[in-house]
């Protein structure tokens, strides 16, 4: 872990998602029309959690979906073809209001190639973004609702969210390259 | 995740971990199948060809609607109405179709080893849809799919290929496929048809029907290839169904979850009882919509493959 600074601990995170979920919560007063979809991969655990914690503050279960983008991408042409994972989305997303959760943003592009990719699957009244980590150095003109941390970076940094479901701990780095 | 060619030759050549990275891309292929919009932008702007020098309905078929759910351009071309009826060479055709821009050449032929002549040298990624009797390898990968779909691994699965291995490219693409991946391959028909030399490929060989499907798991059966065949290789149509037809009497010796599988087209009451054909174990239908999946995986994965030297830039 050379050049590594940890941007947030285990209870950074716990706090950060605790206090997305209440602002996701004040944002959307009816709670009976939301869904949180999360972006492969790095959004669907926290997505999970976000659920939960919305579940406990609305008092009902709150759905929760997956999105693959990379069928979507728009460097395909670019680069070795990606591993693509399976998109669940067991709801009908028309009408409702989707919130998109990442769990880093950086250029922009995943998320104008998940709000494409969530477009094959009905018409949303609103899709709002909540990312975990904002680092800056968009490439397209895409602003985030909800922010856990934002910070700044150079292109080559790297931020590496660390999750538990994935077997470890809870942290997110900035690497320096 | 394994992926690093611009070609889909043959199953011969690819290891196990690029045969699990098409099964893996497939799934998530199938899944917008199921979806009210079965359509994704993946290769938009991309013009795929199917040169079928051979005819086919359900293979191009299968190839032009797994294109066209990937957002490419497709052009069928077809032997017997083309510019090689009229003596152009092969080479030449394709040549032209890539003058044409031409990303992806989806090729039949019947002769063994034609697309790899072309992907020799064109600039174009090829895909093998059947040549001669030497491979189809998107027919192996749709079989395996199946078999990892229903029974999760393929490992020690016992497989019986029953039928025509001699002249049957299902067959040869289906055994590299299924050794590769750690399955006990059993290959079983007319002693015409099934010539000892494939023990050396590690499969077993025998011409004992009931002991070859006594304890198989999956039992795959291939159709009797007569436009192939230069002479009979067996004294009957009749004599075949009465020795290797797949009987209810037989069916009801082997293992109650053995899978029923079958490349297509069948030929009812002869290699397969109709009654076979429809029942809770037969997968043939299976194959055919996993087939779309595993054809869109392998079109989005050629196209993606363009190896390091591009991938720096």
């Amino acid at each position: 872990m050379s050049n590594a600074t940890l941007l947030l601990s285990a209870t950074g995170i716990q706090r950060t998602l605790a206090r997305m979920a209440q602002e996701i919560a004040e944002r959307n007063d009816n709670g009976t029309e939301v869904v949180l979809v999360g972006v492969q991969r790095g959004g669907i655990h926290l997505a999970d959690r976000l659920s939960r914690m919305l579940a406990d503050i609305w008092g009902h279960p709150v759905p929760n979906g997956r999105l693959d983008v990379n069928m979507h991408r728009d460097d395909l042409n670019r680069q070795m073809p990606p591993e693509v994972h399976a998109t669940v989305i067991p709801f009908d997303v028309t009408g409702r209001a989707v919130v998109l959760v990442d769990d880093v943003l950086f250029s922009g592009r995943t998320t104008r190639a998940a709000l494409d990719a969530l477009n094959d699957f009905g018409r949303p009244k609103r899709v709002q973004l909540a990312v975990l980590v904002d680092r800056g150095l968009r490439e397209l003109p895409i602003t985030p609702d909800f922010v856990g941390k934002a910070i700044t970076t150079r292109p080559d940094d790297h931020v590496e969210v660390r999750l538990k479901e994935d077997g470890g701990e809870d942290a997110v780095y900035l690497r320096h390259a | 995740m394994s992926w690093n060619h611009r070609h889909l030759l043959d199953i011969q050549s690819l290891s196990a971990e690029d045969i699990l990275t098409v099964l893996d891309t497939a799934r998530a292929f199938k899944a917008v199948g199921e979806r009210a919009i079965k359509k994704v932008p993946a290769l938009r702007g991309k013009t795929v060809v199917n040169l079928f020098v051979e005819p086919s309905t359900r293979t191009r078929i299968s190839f032009e609607l797994a294109a066209q759910r990937l957002t490419a351009d497709v052009i069928n071309f077809s032997a017997e109405v083309s510019s090689l009826k009229k003596g152009e060479t092969l080479k030449d055709t394709a040549r032209n179709l890539e003058a044409l821009n031409a990303d992806i050449i989806v090729m039949r032929h019947s002769a063994a080893g034609a697309p790899h002549f072309l992907a020799r040298f064109l600039k174009s990624s090829v895909v093998n849809a059947g040549d001669g009797a030497h491979e189809h390898p998107t027919q192996a990968l749709l079989d395996l799919f199946t078999i990892r779909e229903r029974k999760q691994t393929i490992a020690g699965l016992k497989v019986t290929i029953l039928g025509d291995i001699l002249y049957s490219r299902v067959a040869r693409s289906n055994i590299w496929g299924l050794l590769k991946l750690g399955a006990q391959v059993t290959l079983c028909g007319p002693a015409t048809l099934v010539p000892p030399v494939f023990r050396q490929l590690g499969c077993r060989v025998t011409y004992d029907l009931e002991e070859a499907i006594a304890e198989a798991e999956i039992i795959n059966l291939l159709r009797i290839q007569h436009e192939r065949q230069r002479q009979t290789m067996f004294p009957s149509i009749g004599e075949y169904t009465s020795l290797f037809g797949l009987t209810q009497g037989r069916l009801a010796r082997t293992r109650p979850d053995v899978l029923i599988m079958h490349p297509g087209p069948i030929n009812r009451g002869v290699e397969i009882d109709s009654e076979i054909a429809d029942c809770g174990r037969s997968v043939i239908l299976e194959q055919v919509t996993n087939g779309l999946a595993v054809r869109m995986a392998v079109l989005f994965l050629v196209n993606g493959g363009k190896g390091p030297q591009e991938i720096a830039a």
